[in-house]
């Protein structure tokens, strides 16, 4: 199995603050990588060390062999790594269409690109692929509708729709099933294991063990900004140490 | 626009077109349908709709956009006083011209976003202002303005006769209708262009932009470039209203460059709807329009329109109206401004908007109701 993604040795702290220590992980191509912690254990600063967001202080990322830190978000986004936000990021001023077309024409266009007098009505693949994302997400009835005005668990999977369309090499999902009903975390985990089908390497962070259970290959658990342990869900599952410090003893 | 015809781009042009042109026609009842006035309408309306590609698709609000209104002016001055009396050398350079001092400006504010953007621009064109009155004075000559002299050597038009030459369009003279048409022309361009720049990826990107920018890096933008590719054809349409503000009358001073100058682009914008296609140039229209009635107002005039009330009230009324009219009537803008962005904060086009959308109701309500007799009548 090749590694796609390949953090080493990667410290993070803020002030006093050690949000991460000594951070190494390898993520194989075509797995989906569970990442869980407890709350303030540093998963969503890791993937901002990513994606650029923030700049590790110590250590590498290295996407498909080439080293990522210093390089801008954008460039990021199109070496193919490609983040969904914990709060949804989207564009609320616009439709739901355009949220979905806006990736694409990322994806197609590249960095920059004038083209003011092409119409955006005659974009009719673009189109119908955002299309088809987002029937994919449940959400198709909505596409017409103010992307702001959305509930927050249709922002999430418009967001979710967003990093889709750009087919990325790696997605990075930050709780995706945060803020939704039973009934859409079951609609997202049959989406998110149709597209593992497909191939695409996932880095998942979840607080909803149902979930995790439901799609990790691996899962890496973080506490303290420290990876304590990492292996199969059954490993974890039987691991002691993660019981003491992430479920409190708790039966999974 | 609800209308499927409408969003057929040509049929919209073919639409705006007829209106542009006929304006002399359907503007005269309001007292507004002689060539100076027409032509400040088409002046203003190009460089509010400029400035709309910036302020209304980015949501980056330029303080300084006279700037590149006064550099438009000066080089069209100085062409008509070195190449020629033809408006078409002036008004190409001016707006090539203004492009190459916008890419220069734009790439240093743009450094910067929201106020501190506002406030760079601001002070690049007071900048420039004071420039013009001091260092400059041998291009802009100073407090006096850039005119036309004997002396200019004119290298395309041979000798001159008798007197300073005027303006025109391959001898066809510029003053009255045809400087008003030839403005028209042009911003019959200028809308097209930015109707297809907000029908475009491009214009969608910029929206984009507006509403959620650090998404934007994410998603696999560099947002620089688009930020300084819309200042820059902002800057060029501010150039091009420049140009043709010399055109009829070819002079140019600084106080064209002056923050109040600047600070009118953005109310004519908010006032008609910034982001919208049309807002711009009813808001470059309305304020144009108020200026010409309200600030050619004086007391005497205010006596004879309410001369009907009993003389002591008369002349309490005629002292507080006096206060909005003529030199004052900045107060009048201000007032219609407050009561727009208070109560219609998406300016005139939300109003027509809203009012269109209030008549559609009543429509649909009566037909109901029709149809609910004729069902109980059965
Ligand atoms: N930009 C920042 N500046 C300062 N401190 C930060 C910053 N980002 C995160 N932190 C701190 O670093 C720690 C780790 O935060 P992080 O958001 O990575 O946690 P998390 O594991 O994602 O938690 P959650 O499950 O609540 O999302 C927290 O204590 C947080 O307060
Ligand atoms: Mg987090």
């Amino acid at each position: 199995m090749s590694i796609v993604l390949s953090i080493k040795n990667v410290d993070k702290t803020f002030g006093g603050l050690h949000a991460l220590g000594d951070i190494n992980l390898d993520i194989e191509e075509g797995k989906t990588h569970a990442i869980i912690g407890p709350n303030g254990a540093g998963k969503s600063t890791l993937l901002n060390c990513c994606i650029g967001r923030l700049i590790p202080d110590n250590g590498t990322v290295e996407f498909e062999g080439k080293n990522m830190i210093g390089m801008q978000p954008h460039e990021i986004n199109h070496a193919g790594m490609v983040r969904v936000f914990q709060t949804p990021e989207i564009f609320p001023d616009l439709t739901v269409l355009q949220n979905v077309l806006i990736p694409a024409l990322a994806k197609r266009d590249g960095i920059f690109k004038f083209n003011p007098f092409k119409s955006l009505s005659a974009e009719t693949a673009l189109e119908a692929d955002a299309v088809h994302v987002l029937e994919d997400m449940g959400l198709g009835e909505h596409i017409f509708k103010h992307a702001g005005s959305m509930s927050r668990g249709d922002k999430r999977r418009l967001e979710l729709a967003m990093g889709l369309v750009q087919h990325p090499r790696l997605l990075l999902l930050d709780e995706p099933t945060a803020g939704m009903a039973r009934h859409d975390t079951n609609r997202t985990i049959d989406l998110l294991k149709r597209i593992k089908e497909r191939g695409m390497t996932k880095i998942i962070i979840e607080h909803d063990m149902h979930v995790v259970f439901s799609l990790a290959d691996k899962i890496s658990v973080l506490a303290q900004g420290r990876i304590i342990a990492s292996g199969t869900p059954d490993e974890i599952r039987g691991d002691p140490k993660v019981q003491e410090a992430y479920l409190g003893g708790a039966e999974l | 626009m609800s209308m499927p015809l409408l969003r057929n781009d040509w049929v919209v042009m073919a639409l705006f077109t007829a209106v542009v042109l006929s304006a002399p026609i359907w503007l005269s009842p309001i007292g507004a349908g002689y060539p100076d006035l027409l032509q400040k309408f088409a002046i203003f309306g190009i460089f509010a709709i400029g400035f709309n590609l910036l302020f209304g698709l980015t949501g980056y609000l330029s303080f300084g956009h006279a700037v590149f209104l006064g550099i438009g002016s000066y080089t069209a001055v100085w062409s008509f006083k070195l190449l020629t009396m033809n408006v078409i050398p002036a008004v190409v350079f001016a707006t090539l011209l203004a492009g190459v001092f916008a890419v220069v400006i734009g790439f240093l504010s743009l450094r910067r976003s929201g106020i501190y953007f506002s406030i760079l621009t601001l002070a690049f064109a007071q900048m420039s202002y004071n420039l013009a009155y001091s260092v400059l004075t041998p291009i802009t000559n100073g407090e006096t303005g850039l005119q036309l002299t004997m002396n200019d050597p004119r290298v395309f038009d041979g000798p001159s006769g008798e007197g300073l030459p005027s303006t025109t369009l391959f001898g066809m003279d510029m003053s009255g209708y045809p400087g008003f048409y030839f403005c028209a022309v042009l911003l019959i361009i200028a809308f097209f262009i930015s109707l297809r720049i907000f029908n475009s990826p491009f214009g969608l990107k910029l929206r984009a932009i507006k509403s959620n920018q650090t998404r934007m890096k994410y998603t696999g933008f560099n947002t620089k470039p688009y930020l300084l590719t819309v200042f820059v054809i902002s800057g060029m349409y501010a150039g091009l209203a420049g140009s043709l503000m010399a055109i009829t009358d070819p002079l140019a001073g600084a106080e064209r460059m002056q923050w109040t100058a600047s600070g009118e682009v953005v109310l004519m914008t908010i006032l008609g709807g910034a982001g919208t296609l049309l807002g711009p140039l009813f808001g470059a229209g309305i304020i144009k329009y108020f200026e010409n009635i309200f600030s050619a107002l004086n007391s005497q005039t205010l006596h004879e329109i309410f001369a009907f009330l009993p003389d002591w009230l008369e002349n309490i009324i005629v002292v507080i109206a006096g206060e909005f009219v003529g030199e004052g009537w900045h107060l009048t803008l201000g007032l219609l401004f407050m009561i727009v962005v208070i109560f219609l904060p998406g300016g005139v086009v939300e109003g027509i908007r809203r009012a269109s959308a209030y008549i559609r109701k009543l429509f649909n309500r009566s037909e109901t109701d029709e149809i609910a007799l004729s069902a109980e009548k059965e």
